[in-house]
Parts: structure tokens; sequence; C-alpha cells
């Protein structure tokens, strides 16, 4: 009974809003009956196409920039005896769990025409009138797109670099190959399909992205994907065009994370399932230091300048006023925490709410990935693929499904809570399941069946035996599921209401009307209650909570 | 009294028969193994047993009630079993009495009955200093008595075990053998054991039912099955043997090297090629050619020798042939490898397979 239960909350997460995504992309707002006319509106003006257009640009140049700031950062971190490995480790996660919005933000503070820092320090270098950066740009966007998302293509290099073993390389040198050829002939091939896979999880990471195109492109007067569709859900709601307009991104994340699974599974991780003896650094003589400073300046931009700044911000009076005493204050920790109406109210609802979905998606993940891997019920594996399949659903397509799913009677969800924690469950249904489904492989079937053999059910064994066994590691996945649904912005930005509003749309909000101190203050107000969630996620799993590919 | 009984039990995976054609009755407090090689289907019919796999055909039955056939089985939980698993499947996050109790508890015994019967199986099998250890501070031996002691303690209609000793070394494997039998002399459980070992089925067991590809060689007694092999594979599996093919010439049966006369030998009446088994055992050597005698006398070279201290094991060829014959000979017996022998074959040791 239990299994039909889960497999109905499967059918009711996943399938019945993707369903009614498609539906509604050819349903006539006006008769209600089959038409085309919503592809032909979505796509029948030349702007909408170049959105288009531009979200691919987007997210190639994005995707390269970050694999030149993240692969070699990778190798020096896993292969080589570079200093302060554990510090550049360290700042990459810093990196991972700053969301887009903020980092956007840090970075309008830091390369905004004019006032921007960086464009003062130019001037003042330079004695020029004005400074060269533009942060309202093409190149502006793709930059820190870049930078907020190179740990993926990180995370996805050091786990297969890690996995090379120095018997591999030793195999090259022994057979006359230096350093720099078994690097070339040996390591970096075998490292090639993680690092493609990285790649291209960072493209869909990208023309997914809503936060950082709503903040910089549309004052820069042109649009992307996501913005696109954000314009057509404002006034008034065109649900039926957007979901039509979201069919390209839907289809181009599928067919990607095909090519990357194939990637990553083929060749890669099979020739590099080795047991791999030691892996012993590569001495890099005086080169260390130089791969040390380039890690500094990648880390320098995606974590040290941006939370200067943001602390700078958020304890000024006027963030443009600069570096002074008489401009400290902790006016917008007071504002933001105390007076504003609903400020403080949106951490509450982040916390509520992700918690809510971190839980029902553990439940439903530890059920799902149990009863596959015990194979209960026939066609176990499509329960499954429904658990992963959202993860080829970017945050803004997910949120038009549950809309034109939820939002109508009978169930009228719009507004209220309840949609937004089963859209944060749907979207990170897949990291949980994936962590779930792994810890449930380490565990010995005799464990349960010796359960059943002594006279317990399946429930029994699941509360006796594999909860206790599992603690660890479902706390970690109950935590990586929980840490982004807190500051989930593209599938909230669709949903919310009055009351639900998320500290996400707050921010976003926030940067909308310009008040970057208070925006700054409850940015960090937010970093900073991620911390205690993180250090308890390294307690219980480990220093690579988070970084560790299964996170992904 | 049958307490188990496995009639025509088969188990089908795809194409291929894991277990086919099985059947077996176990009487109440019996011991029986299952002995075979690798992927034989001894697991496969134990688990059958237990209720973890549906059989694709046929029916067990206990205490004369069907509890599987292809389209109803009764579920583990509620066939009264219970299981010795390969890896022990002790729970790590309960101690050592909190595993034992588990099957009692779960049974809704009263608190204190729980204590008593837990403390008192833990005295069999000398646990009783452990009962608050967590298994992982255990070593691999004790957690094979905790095993045992959470196997029994429910006093089970069958007790199944699975490969119980394949995760120990050699010394302490010897030891749960004569643990597991004394066990049983004890509690008198009706019991199926799963092992590739042959001693280990050959110490504990009743009966031995020796399987091969998915099929019953033979069911037979320990002493039987050695002595009185039916098939080329059970003769081959259970100890060492030497296979002879002979061929019937007239009131002879001819071996490679030697004849013997077919009224001395078992089953010749055949036309045909005859197959025989002739264990290293029933096969004696001599220095000087012997008085004749009641044996078959064949006159043979040392072709090589490996001393294992407990018996010396000599290859031995025939003159007027080209086979090896191994032949097991006390210590004490010493011949020089190149040497003249004679061979003196005990015609009752020649079992003919079918």
């Amino acid at each position: 009974m239990l299994w039909i239960g889960i497999i109905a909350i499967l059918l009711f997460l996943v399938v019945n809003p993707f369903v009614h995504l498609l539906a509604t992309s050819f349903r006539s707002p006006d008769t209600g009956g089959f038409t085309w006319e919503n592809y032909a509106a979505a796509y029948g003006r030349e702007r909408y196409v170049q959105a288009l257009v531009n979200s691919l640009k987007l997210g190639a140049g994005a995707a390269l920039l970050a694999g030149l700031f993240a692969v070699p950062l990778a190798w020096a971190v896993s292969r080589t005896n570079m200093p302060g490995r554990g510090l550049v480790r360290t700042l990459v996660l810093a990196t991972f769990i700053t969301p887009p919005y903020t980092g956007t933000v840090a970075w309008i503070l830091l390369a905004g025409p004019n006032a921007g820092w960086l464009n003062r320090l130019y001037v003042f270098l330079t004695g020029a009138d004005t400074g060269p950066f533009n942060i309202y740009s093409f190149p502006g966007l793709v930059v820190v797109v870049a930078l907020y998302s190179y740990p993926y293509i990180f995370i996805f290099t050091s786990a297969a670099l890690e996995l090379v073993s120095s018997e591999m390389e030793d195999a090259a040198n022994i057979l006359g190959a230096g350093t720099w050829l078994t690097m070339r002939r040996v390591t970096l091939p075998l490292a090639l399909p993680a690092i493609l896979g990285g790649l291209i999880i960072c493209f869909l990471e990208a023309i997914a992205l809503f936060a950082s195109p709503a903040m910089i492109a549309i004052p820069a007067r042109f649009n992307v994907v996501t913005t696109q569709l954000f314009q057509f859900f404002g006034n008034p709601v065109r649900v039926e065009v957007a979901a039509a307009y979201a069919m390209p991104l839907l289809g181009v994340t599928v067919l990607l994370v095909l090519v990357q699974r194939l990637l990553t599974h083929r060749r890669g991780f099979v020739a590099l399932t080795g047991k791999g003896g030691e892996r012993r650094p590569l001495a890099l003589g005086p080169w260390r230091w130089a791969l040390f400073g380039y890690a500094m300046l990648v880390a320098s931009l995606s974590v040290i300048l941006p939370y200067i700044f943001l602390l700078q911000a958020a304890f000024a009076k006027a963030w443009g006023r600069g570096f002074s005493l008489d401009n400290l204050s902790f006016k917008n920790f007071r504002f933001v925490l105390f007076e504003h109406a609903t400020a403080a109210h949106s951490v509450v609802n982040s916390f509520l709410f992700g918690g809510a979905a971190a839980t029902l998606g553990i439940i439903v993940a530890l059920g799902v990935a149990y009863i596959v891997a015990r194979r209960i019920v026939p066609f176990a594996g499509l329960l499954g693929f429904l658990c992963v399949a959202p993860f080829v659903i970017p945050g803004v397509v997910l949120a038009i499904g549950f809309y034109s799913a939820y939002a109508p009677p009978p169930l009228a969800l719009y507004g209220t809570a309840w949609i937004l924690i089963l859209a944060f469950t749907v979207r990170f249904l897949p990291i949980g399941y994936v962590n779930a489904s792994a810890a449930i492989r380490t565990l010995n079937p005799e464990m349960e069946e010796a359960v059943r053999i002594l006279g317990g059910g399946r429930l029994t064994a699941m509360r006796r035996v594999v909860a206790p066994l599992l603690k660890r590691s479902l706390l970690g996945a109950w935590l990586l599921m929980f840490i982004p649904a807190t500051r989930e912005l593209s599938s909230a930005i669709f949903l919310y209401g009055p009351n639900t509003k998320v500290v996400s749309v707050m921010i976003f909000d926030m940067s909308e009307e310009g008040n970057f101190e208070y925006l700054a203050a409850l940015a960090l107000i937010l970093q900073l209650l991620t911390l205690p969630l993180l250090w308890i996620g390294q307690r219980a799993i480990g220093r690579d909570f988070m970084l560790r590919r299964s996170a992904t | 009294m049958t307490k188990l009984a496995l009639r025509n039990l088969a188990r089908r995976y795809g194409t291929v028969d894991a277990v086919a054609d099985f059947s077996l009755e176990l009487a109440k407090g019996e011991f029986v193994s299952l002995l075979g090689p690798s992927g034989c289907g001894k697991t496969t019919t134990l688990r059958m047993i237990a209720g973890f796999v549906p059989p694709s055909g046929g029916v067990i039955e206990m205490d004369g009630r069907p509890i599987s056939t292809a389209t109803s089985v009764v579920p583990p939980e509620r066939r009264g079993m219970s299981m010795i698993f390969q890896s022990y499947a002790i729970w790590p996050n309960m101690t050592v009495g909190e595993n034992v109790g588990f099957g009692l508890q779960v049974r809704k015994l009263p608190k204190a009955e729980v204590e008593r019967r837990v403390d008192r199986i833990l005295e069999v099998v000398q646990l009783d200093a452990l009962k608050n250890r967590y298994p992982a501070e255990l070593s691999g031996g004790q957690q094979q008595r905790v095993a045992l002691a959470r196997a029994i303690v429910v006093e089970p209609e069958v007790l199944l075990l699975d490969e119980p000793l394949s995760n120990l070394d050699a010394n302490l494997r010897e030891e749960m053998r004569f643990e597991i039998r004394r066990l049983h002399d004890e509690f008198k459980i009706t019991t199926v054991y799963v092992t590739h070992d042959q001693a280990e089925a050959m110490v504990t067991s009743d009966r031995i039912v020796v399987m091969n590809k998915g099929r019953v060689e033979q069911i037979d007694a320990p002493q039987e099955l050695y002595a009185r092999p039916n098939s080329r594979f059970v003769a081959g599996f259970i100890g060492r043997t030497n296979f002879l093919e002979g061929k019937r010439q007239g009131a002879d049966i001819a071996f490679d090297g030697f004849t013997a006369p077919a009224v001395m030998l078992d089953g010749a009446s055949r036309k045909g090629n005859l197959l025989y088994s002739l264990r290293p055992q029933s096969i004696q050597l001599a220095g000087d050619k012997p008085a004749a005698g009641p044996g078959l006398v064949v006159e043979a070279e040392i072709a090589g020798r490996s001393y294992l201290g407990e018996y010396w094991d000599y290859q031995v060829k025939p003159l007027s042939g080209a086979m090896l014959l191994r032949v097991s000979t006390p210590p004490t017996t010493v011949f020089e490898p190149g040497s003249r022998v004679w061979l003196v074959i005990d015609p009752a040791g020649m079992v003919r397979l079918e």
C-alpha cells in the first residue's frame, strides 16, 4: 500500500506538471481547444528568437570561461603540490554556496558603470574620466555567470582526477614519457569525459539561470530565454505562450543531459574506477606559486572581492561613500530584521518551505531508492527515472508546469505555501534520490532479510535497521536538498504570493529597487544562516560535503 | 515425520534454469546440507525455502501446508523460520543483546522472558560477557556466534544457513563446524545448510544433497555418498578419486594398463564402455610382488609424489599403460620416484558410475 502511495506522489509531483506543461502549450487561452497559435506567438517576433540565440551564446560563453577557471584549479588541488590546496578548496565551496543573485549584486557593486569599485580604482590609478567596466552588458553577464557556475566543472574534474591512480601515470613514466607528456596523453584524456560533462552541466545551469540575467540583461535591454519567460508571466499572464516558449529550453536540456550521461558513463568513469593505489601529488617546483596565484585570482573574483564589498555595503549608510568610520552603521541589519514589513518573514518562509521540501523529498527519494534497489515492484527502474527526471527541467520551466497544473481549481494552490514546497521538492528530488540510492547501495540486503526471516515486516526493517544505519547519509542528503531550497529563486519567482515571499524573491525585489545596502545585509544574513548547516553536513559526511560529484 | 518438503521445485531466470526439478523431504529434526560448486543453485534453493525467492514451478510444504508455489508465497516474516547469512547480517546499530533479542521482541514476548532467553542462549554460545557490546567490537568468530544465537533463540520451525563459515579463517572454520553440529544435537532444529565445502557438509549433516547445474545429483548420508557415488560429478566433487574407463573383452574388462575379471567388479554385465571411480585410499603400494590374494595386482612405476604430512600422494603409471593413478599411502610408506612398485587394488573400491 505504501508503495502505491509513493507511486501516486511521483505521478502528482513529476508527471502531472509535465503533462500540463505540454498540454498548456497547445491550448487556446480563449476556447480551451487545441491550437498551434501559442507556438506562433512565442516564435513570431524576431526579439523572441533573438533571446533564444542569446541564451545559447550565454551558455557557451559561460561554460568555456568557467572551464578556464575550474580545470586548472581542480588539477592543482587534486594532483599537485600547489600550496594552499585546502584554502582553494574552501574558497571554491564558498563560491558554490553563494547564490547567483548575491554574486551578481556584488558584481554590480564592483563593475557597475561609473560608481563600480573597479571603475573607481581604474580612474584613481590612471586619472582617466571613466572606467572601462560595464557589468550591464553581454560580456559582463557571461563573466558573472561563469564565476558562479565554475564549481560544477571543478567538482566533476577533481572527482575524475582523484580516480586516476598514480600507477597509471607511473606506467607512462617508466615507458619514457615525461611529466607534461604524461599529463597530455594519460591524465587529461582520462579526465576529459568528466571535464566535458562538467562543461555541459555548466552550460545548462547558465541557460536555465534566472537571477543574473534578470539583474543584468533586463537593465542592459537584452533578453535571454528565462527573462523572456518572466515577461510572458507579467501582466497579463500568458502561461500558454510561456509553455510553448519553454520547449526549446527543455529540449536542449534533455539532449545535453543525455550526451553528458553518455560521456561520463561510457569511457570516463568505467576507465577510472580502478582501485588505483595511492595518488602522489605532482611536484611542480616554482610553477606551483604561479598556479597558486592563478587560483587566488579566480577566488578573488568569485569570493574575496565580492564579499568585501557586500560587507562594506551591508554596514554602510550609503555604499557609494566608501570605507570610512562615519559611513559605518548597523541600520541595514536592523531595518531588514525588525523594521521591514516582510524581509524577516521571507527568511523564515525560505527555511520553512525549504525544510518541508527537503523532508518530503527525502521520504520520497528514500522510498523510491529502496523500491528500486530491492526490486519490490515491476518497472521499479521507471520510478527511479521519474525521480531523476526533474534534473533536466530548468527551474523556470518547472514553475510554469506547476503553475498550469496546480494554479487553477480544484487545487488552486497558487499563492499558497504548498505550491512552493512541492515545486522545491521536485526541483531537488534528483539530489535526494542520487544520494539516497548511493546510501542504500552500501547496505547489504541480508541486513533486512535477517529482520524478515525473524518475523519483522519490511516496515520494521526500514525503521529498525535501514533508517538507523543510513542516518548520517540521509542527514547529508537532506542538507543537500535543504541548502539550495532555502535560496531557490528561478522557480519561486513564478509561484510566490503576497504571503509566501521567500528570501530570494525579497533580494531580487530589493535589487530592482536599487536598495543595495539592505540587500547586502539580507544576503549576508542568508549566508550566515547557511554556515552552521555546512558545518553539520561536514560533520555527518566529511570534508567533501557539497563538493562531491553526487551533490550535483 | 516430514517437516519440510520440496516437490519438483524450479526457478528460472530468463532462459536459465537456476534450479530444476528439485525434490527433497526433511524429517523433523533432520540436518541436511546442500552441497555443490558455486552457481549450482543451492543458495537459490535455500532462498526459496526462506521465502525470499518465489519458485517458478513446484511447491514447498511445511508440516504438510504449502508455503511456496509459483502463484503464492508466504512472506519470510510469516514462516517462523530463521536464517544465518553469509555476511552474518548482524545489525551494527544494535548491541549483541539487542540483536539476539530482536526476533523475540518481534514475537511480542514479555520483556522478562526475552531477557531470560537471551541470557540463556548467550551462555550456550559463550558470549554472556559480551551482551552489551556492539558488533563492530567483536571478532569474526564472535559475530558468527551472535548470528547463531540470534537464529536459534527464536526456536525456529526450520533453521537455514547460507555458507555461514565462508568468511572465517581455516582454524575457526573447523571449530565452528563442530559447534554447529553440537547446537543441532542440543536443540534438534530441522536445518538446511548450504555450503560448497564438502568437509563442512560431512561433519555437520545427516544427509547431503549434491547439486550440479541446478539439479540434484545424489541425496545420501555422508559415508554413502563417499563410498557409493552414483555419478562422475559426485565422485569427483566428494573427495579425490581416479576415473577408470574400461571395455568389456570376453570375461574380462580391459582398462588402460591392466585388466580385471568382470565377475570381480560391480555392474560389469553391461555392454560397451564402463566408467569406474577408484579412491586413492583403495590402492595399496608394495615394493615386492605380493602373494596372490583377493586384490588385483598391477606392476607400475612411481611417476611423482607429494608429501602432505598426513599422507603421501603418489602418481603411479601402470607399466603397460599411459594412465596416471593417484594413490594415498601412510607417511611411513616411502618410494623414490622412478622405482618399480606393485599396486594392489581392492575390487570393492571400484564403483561403477552412470
